[in-house]
């Protein structure tokens, strides 16, 4: 059954069988948490309750506690809003288009990154409703639901509508599409639970697996539906970001009236989504000691999407550049002039060495197979991702027509709690999952495995 | 057969059987009487009783103070809830006048415009005047008679005072009355009743900006101490030395007026007048000069004195000693020699040697007669700088024993206020008829407050013969007494009631000349606010000593030493001389020039305030010291425009006793006015050294110039003007897919079909030319529309509210092309203002970004705001290019953190003041100009009623009524008759467009800001024209 291949480095290392797959993965779930996992746990907790604090001040006081003012309406809100989002494309386009394209080495990140892009997704909604500043309003005005206003109804015209669709679109379909994963790898853990006599575990992984029973057929429509699901999201992995992007392209300010804006926030979507499966994996597999299973062969692979998906964006930022003088608009030129020149040029500098310059390291073989280096480089190119949102927000707004309203941008604890409050959450929730749920495709990586009929490799993999 | 298809249901088999018993009870609901009918009560007793309980409970529980509104018990025959009054009366503060109208919604007077029918202000306003309505609802007022501040009846009060007055009347003591300049002939009269009655009274006047020297030098040089009408209408060439006749001179809003009718140009009138100016510190008029010059406080003199040689050589007159070459003077002189007889020069000094200077330059120039009328004298300025230095003199010396301070506070706004103050406490009876405490009534003994002037019968007689009248808008608010019938009272006086008095005076004076009955010619002075009677033309001959004045002048003046600064203290444009400084549409109003608001500064030559990049308005504190004077500190303000060398401190600043609003805020500058050839000088030499203490100026504007953005501001000169009126106009032009060569205009190139305007099209027209950037329009705004106040720490935070704003744009040295030197100002900037608010796009951008459609487009053309559908995202505002639109982000009503500054909406006497016309908006919604839409229905639903069609100018909106140049102009584009039609010369339809009703503008000088973005406003700018020369190749 298992295909292995002479000229192609196993994707799991180790010698792992089918059953060291399921031992290593469950064991997570089924044993005590870790103290490390306990102090993680503490400071998401902590951050997490801080930004809590920081979210209800803002919905008493007001949206006044940020830093935005009449030239700037958005700022932080909506660079971590887009940030987030970004973030969150990494893990359908693993599962989903990677599936297509029968890249086997996604199997062992799949799991981990759709948790992620769920979480992110979480994490990137709650600031368009906290950014409103009354979000029980915001909860069903933007919806066309049935009302009594009459005639009134939400605007279709406007892209944050489109925004609203677009993103519960993408996360339902991303929450379906990751617990059908799920399901088999909770049938594992239920059927070893039962093993073990632990009759709790059992009946809730019994539940949480739907009774899942394994059957050739159940396979084989599982199958198809991972299938019909990652046809589905496909497409969405290029319209979140597309519509995210319109959200600015289709406005008149000079900086994001810009028709290039939809591939670039794609590809500055996958780049940062990648980035940020690298900085999560990489703690993990440390962590849940999975070594074998994301080995670095994957991290080398992601790091050339991070090459290919940086280049991208270094060369819209050029393109812009570029036209930006080539069009000959006066508010055009200024508004780019204003970035490289203007008050806020640190945070352009700042985007284009993190996006530009940074991943381009990765062209050296040493740089993207070494596991610190990766892991630094990750991190940098998520900073540089949120400074290309905040510039492209913040510097567009704050020298736009009119120069009488130029104003500047100040942030204050409250725009900086927001940005905490996601983070607690984030990793709070990825937490309880990395404990409680199997973090690697336990059912995919089987087949990707040898039989335990067949005899060791002769070759450990590049780790050994 | 149909029988047989009709089925029978019945209820029971009572009904089958139909026995007797049912039918008695069939027409009830219930076959047998239920329980409740046994007891005798029904079950609607039962929730009555049940619903009472509950609520008694729930009232008995409720511990929220119960605010009562009574219902009228007979209805006022002229008050209809929800229709408005209007009340013609007279705006006096001091010697500021101004003739308005007043809006009274159900009793309280909410809104001031201004009254056409006076022939001096003729319908302007200023900025202060359209503010003084909050001053009535002001929360420091006093609330009654008060003594040693502890409050007493009235009666208690008077009883103690005419028994101190008649104590000191019996030994002889000397009594004062201070007040300053007063404009009422029956206030006069009254004061004259008193001083019958206590003969060792004296009246003297004051001014905070003082024209003594003017009186003084019109006494030497024509034998009679007064002030004239000068007319700007008629000035082709006008020159003015440092006199801020736009924003503080004499009488700003009558200037303003005839400034801005030879400021007007289109392509019939072609002329308009040439304006000089030199000055120190960049005012309102020097902003709107075609030249401007900078000189120094101490050449003042000179200037003038040179620009008389000038003349006099032209003239063949002698020249007088003196003098001192300037830019532009040459030429000044040359164009004023040209247009003789139209010409004008005036100069705002205070010094009686520099003013026969200008007499006899206007007199050279046959100015007297034509450009200034002698016999029109205006009775503005009374203050005797000398009387008032004599009486400090008396004060400190223990003279006097009683003095009243007449609505007046010296102790803050006379130089000599300290003194003032000290000497207070020696003098057996003070008293202050303030309708505040302030400063000065802090340190008397009585208070006996006045009414405001919107509770109170007054007179004024501002100009020679044109009489105005004051009656009240609403019942006094609190238990004060008009102050004139407390010195009646005080005076022993049979009749102490002031409209008695005023009336009977009125009869009297022009009963006779009227012509009609007594009560006819009442009541039409009462409708119309203001009498007229022909003035005596009178010509005047100039007898002033000029070589003495020159010579005065020479000997008086010296630069400043090396290491000291000329200091110009003047009145900013919105505090003024600080006597409304506790209002908070004034403190939250950005100057004209700096856009400061909430503070006090002092301006500086941006090149001499060392070390300070005034970054978003963050700067260092400077200390300013004259000889003799305790320093002040201040913030320091970078001011292109500003003559090296010299500084300028607003008045109006440093209150400690005006209340919550102004208190603490800035230093007191009137100390620092010095006495020169014996009147107040506003300036001197002085110390100045920046000092490490950072500070943050709240600006409401922080990037000073245009960018070279000739879509935003479009300019030209009038020689240009005269051969082509399209000059320099600026007509984006979009390139087609025919290339480079077809160029099409930005509108025609779109995918919209348009809306359809099938009724009204409202639109506007902002002159850049006669709009002189007074910003009465912008408190006339946020009156109307409830606009909230947001204070200093929320405009550092760039968060004003203001629908309306005056976009000032200095000019820049730097070619277009350098966009980091175009961010700088000129060292002396030539001077844009441009009122910017909601331009009620056609195709407005933010209206098809919110996504729960609560902004919307009307079908009259309006961009309209639903609040309560609002959610919040900003979306709009970002999206908005001309930057108007303003979010509430924080609950600016009814809450704590904003009690102090924005009184009108936390208080609930504040609250008195807002229109009930317009919502109060809430936290987390966008607003912005609306066009006065209340006003817009309110005029519709009068015409609706009377069946006919809104005629044109019967609905107009705030800022344009406030205009007093008429720069802004409304109406109906749909109207061709209309004057928006006729001054924009709107082309309704035309066939090779691809959209219908849309309209364009074919005036010369209509532009659109940013017009090559297509969102279609329905305002047009009227191109500025400056009457300045070619710049040389």
């Amino acid at each position: 059954m298992q295909v292995t291949s002479v000229v192609r480095d196993p994707l799991v290392t180790g010698g792992k069988t089918v059953k060291d797959v399921s031992h290593d993965i469950s064991r997570q779930v089924e044993g005590k948490p870790t103290r490390s996992w306990w102090i993680a746990m503490a400071i998401s907790v902590v951050l997490f309750a801080y930004g809590f604090y920081c979210v209800c001040t803002v919905l008493w006081n007001g949206i006044g506690v940020w830093g935005l003012n009449k030239t700037v309406g958005w700022a932080w809100d909506i660079t971590n809003f887009v940030w987030w989002v970004g973030i969150g494309h990494a893990g359908t386009l693993i599962s989903a288009i990677l599936l297509l394209f029968r890249q086997k080495w996604r199997m062992s990140i799949n799991r981990a990154a759709e948790a992620m892009t769920i979480f992110a997704v979480i994490c990137a909604a709650t600031f368009p409703l906290i950014h409103m500043g009354r979000l029980w309003l915001g909860f069903y005005w933007a919806l066309p639901l049935p009302n009594a206003f009459g005639s009134l109804w939400a605007n279709f015209n406007s892209p944050l509508l489109w925004d609203v669709f677009a993103i519960s679109t993408y996360f339902t379909v991303s929450l379906v599409f990751w617990y059908i994963g799920l399901i088999p790898d909770f049938a594992t853990i239920r059927d070893r639970a039962v093993v073990q006599g632990n009759n709790i575990r059992a009946q809730i992984y019994n539940a949480l697996s739907f009774g899942w029973q394994g059957g050739a057929k159940t396979w084989m429509r599982y199958e198809s539906v991972a299938l019909i699901l990652a046809g589905l999201s496909t497409p969405l992995v290029l319209s979140v970001h597309t519509i995210v992007s319109m959200d600015f392209a289709t406005s008149v300010i000079p900086g994001w009236h810009t028709t290039i804006f939809p591939p670039y926030f794609v590809a500055g979507a996958i780049f940062s989504g990648f980035a940020m499966v690298l900085t999560l994996l990489l703690v993990t597999r440390v962590v849940f000691k999975l070594e074998d299973y994301i080995t670095i062969y994957h991290i080398e692979l992601m790091n050339i999407i991070i090459i290919v998906t940086g280049s991208v964006v270094g060369i819209a930022y050029i393109t812009e550049l570029f036209i930006s003088w080539y069009s000959g608009v006066e508010y055009e030129g200024y508004a780019f002039y204003n970035r490289v020149q203007g008050p806020f040029a640190w945070s352009y500098w700042s985007m284009m060495t993190c996006n530009v310059i940074s991943p381009q390291l990765f062209w050296i073989k040493k740089i993207r197979t070494s596991i610190a280096a990766t892991f630094v480089l990750s991190i940098i190119v998520n900073i540089g991702m949120w400074f290309e949102r905040f510039v492209i927000i913040v510097t567009s707004l704050h020298r736009d027509y009119i120069p009488s309203s130029w104003t500047g941008f100040h942030p204050t604890m409250f725009d900086i709690g927001e940005y905490v409050f996601t983070f607690g959450l984030f990793f709070t929730a990825f937490l309880l999952f990395a404990k409680f749920f199997p973090v690697i495709n336990m059912a995919e990586v089987k087949s990707i495995v040898r039989s335990d009929s067949e005899k060791p490799h002769h070759k450990e993999g590049l780790g050994a | 057969m149909e029988e047989s298809n009709k089925k029978v249901y019945w209820k029971g088999l009572e009904q089958l059987t139909n026995s007797p018993e049912f039918v008695k009870h069939a027409h009830q609901e219930f076959a047998q009487p239920g329980p409740e009918e046994d007891l005798g009560h029904s079950r609607r007793d039962f929730l009555k009783m049940m619903g009472f309980g509950m609520s008694a409970v729930a009232l008995a529980a409720c511990e929220a103070p119960i605010r009562k509104a009574i219902p009228y018990v007979n209805k006022p025959v002229d008050v209809d809830p929800s229709v408005p009054n209007y009340y013609a009366s007279t705006y006096i503060n001091g010697g500021d006048y101004a003739s308005v109208v007043v809006k009274v919604r159900e009793g309280r007077p909410i809104k001031i415009d201004g009254n056409a029918l006076s022939s001096a202000t003729k319908g302007g306003v200023s900025a202060q005047v359209e503010a003084s309505v909050l001053s009535l609802y002001d929360n420091d007022r006093l609330r009654g008679a008060k003594i040693d501040k502890k409050r007493v009846d009235w009666k208690d009060l008077d009883r103690e005072v005419i028994a101190k007055l008649n104590a000191i009347a019996a030994q002889g003591g000397q009594i004062r009355i201070v007040s300053n300049t007063i404009l009422s002939p029956s206030t006069k009269a009254v004061i004259e009743k008193f001083k019958a009655k206590f003969p060792t009274t004296q009246h003297i006047q004051y001014d905070q900006s003082s024209a003594y020297g003017i009186l003084k030098a019109n006494e030497e040089s024509f034998g009679s101490a007064f002030i004239p009408t000068y007319d700007f209408s008629k000035a082709k060439t006008i020159v003015s030395v440092a006199a801020d006749f736009i924003g503080s001179w004499i009488a700003p809003i009558e200037f303003t007026k005839g400034y801005a009718l030879g400021r007007e140009v289109n392509e019939e009138k072609t002329d308009m007048s040439r304006h000089y100016q030199f000055e120190s510190i960049l005012s309102i008029t020097g902003a709107n000069a075609d030249y401007r010059t900078q000189i120094k406080p101490s050449e003042e003199g000179a200037v003038v004195a040179q620009l008389y040689n000038l003349i006099a050589a032209k003239a063949g007159r002698a020249t007088v000693t003196g003098g001192v070459e300037k830019a532009n003077l040459a030429k000044a002189a040359d164009d004023l020699w040209a247009t003789k007889g139209s010409s004008l020069v005036v100069a705002g000094s205070n010094d009686k040697a520099i003013q026969v200077l200008v007499n006899g330059i206007n007199d050279m120039l046959g100015s007297y007669g034509t450009t200034i009328d002698p016999s029109l004298t205006v009775n503005y300025r009374q203050g005797d700088d000398q009387a008032m230095s004599a009486f400090v003199g008396e004060l400190e010396a223990g003279k006097v024993e009683g003095v009243i301070f007449y609505n007046c506070n010296p102790v803050y706004d006379h130089p000599q206020g300290k003194k003032i103050g000290a000497a207070l406490k020696n003098v057996t009876l003070s008293i202050a008829t303030g309708y505040k405490e302030e400063e000065t009534g802090d340190l008397v003994k009585y208070l006996a407050p006045d009414h405001h002037y919107l509770e109170s019968w007054n007179d004024a007689e501002p100009k020679k013969n044109l009489f105005s009248l004051s009656q009240p808008t609403i019942t006094p608010i609190f238990k004060t007494r008009s102050a004139q019938s407390s010195f009646l009272t005080w005076a022993g006086e049979s009749e102490t009631d002031y409209f008695e008095v005023v009336k009977a005076n009125w009869s009297t004076w022009f009963g006779a000349s009227a012509g009609v009955n007594l009560q006819t010619f009442w009541d039409k002075c009462l409708y119309d606010g203001v009498y007229e009677k022909p003035v005596e033309a009178k010509s005047v001959y100039f007898s002033g000593d000029v070589g003495a004045a020159a010579n005065a002048i020479s000997n008086n003046y010296k630069a400043a030493a090396s290491g000291q600064k000329e200091l110009v203290i003047y009145e900013s444009g919105n505090i003024g001389n600080g006597s409304q400084a506790n209002n908070p549409l004034l403190q939250e109003l950005p100057d004209p020039i700096t856009k400061a608001v909430w503070d006090h500064y002092v301006t500086v030559a941006p090149k001499e305030a060392e070390g300070i990049k005034f970054f978003e308005s963050n700067t260092r504190k400077a200390k300013i010291t004259v000889e003799g004077q305790e320093p002040v500190i201040v913030a320091i303000l970078p001011q292109p425009g500003q003559a090296a060398g010299t500084i300028g401190l607003p008045l109006g600043y440093g209150r400690t006793k005006a209340g919550k609003v102004a208190d603490g805020r800035g230093a007191n500058a009137y100390p620092l006015i010095g006495l020169l050839n014996g009147s107040l000088s506003y300036g001197a030499n002085v110390k100045f050294e920046i000092i490490e203490e950072e500070y943050q100026i709240a600006q409401t504007q922080t990037h000073n110039t245009a960018m070279g953005r000739a879509a935003v501001i479009q300019e030209t000169i009038l020689s240009k003007f005269k051969k082509d009126p399209s000059a320099d106009s600026y007509q984006p032009k979009v390139t087609t897919w025919n290339g480079t060569e077809d160029k099409i205009d930005p509108e025609t190139a779109t995918l919209w079909k348009n809306h359809d305007y099938t009724n009204h099209h409202w639109g506007m027209s902002i002159d850049l030319n006669t709009c002189t950037g007074c910003a009465a329009c912008v408190v006339a705004c946020n009156v109307e529309n409830n606009v909230a106040l947001v204070g200093r720490e929320e405009v550092i935070n760039r968060r004003e509210m203001h629908w309306l704003r005056i976009d000032r744009y200095y000019s820049s040295d730097a070619p277009v092309t350098d966009w980091k030197g175009l961010e700088e100002a000129s060292d002396n900037p030539e001077v844009v203002f441009q009122p910017m608010l909601c331009q009620h796009c056609n195709n407005a951008p933010c209206e098809t970004v919110c996504p729960v459609a609560a902004t919307t487009h009307s079908t009259e053309g309006l961009n309209q705001m639903t609040y309560n559908r609002c959610i919040g995202t900003r979306y709009c505002a970002n999206n908005c290019p001309y930057k108007v639109r303003r979010f509430n982000w924080f609950k600016y009503h009814d809450n704590k953190q904003f009690q102090d500054v924005n009184t009108a909406m936390n208080t609930d006497l504040g609250k008195m003041v807002l229109n009930p016309d317009v919502t109060v908006r809430s936290r987390g919604v966008m607003e912005k100009c609306s066009f006065c839409v209340q006003r817009i229905q309110a005029g519709k639903l009068t015409a609706k009623k009377e069946k006919r069609r809104v005629a044109d100018g019967e609905v107009n909106v705030a800022c344009a009524a406030a205009c007093s140049t008429g720069a802004i102009v409304f109406g109906d584009l749909n109207d061709k008759d209309s004057k928006i039609s006729k001054l924009l010369k709107v082309r309704p339809t035309f066939a090779d467009r691809p959209t219908v009703n849309d309209k364009d503008a074919d005036n010369p000088r209509a532009y659109q800001v940013i017009e090559e973005i297509g969102v279609r406003p329905n305002i047009w700018y009227l191109k500025k024209v400056r009457n300045k020369d070619a710049a040389k190749a």
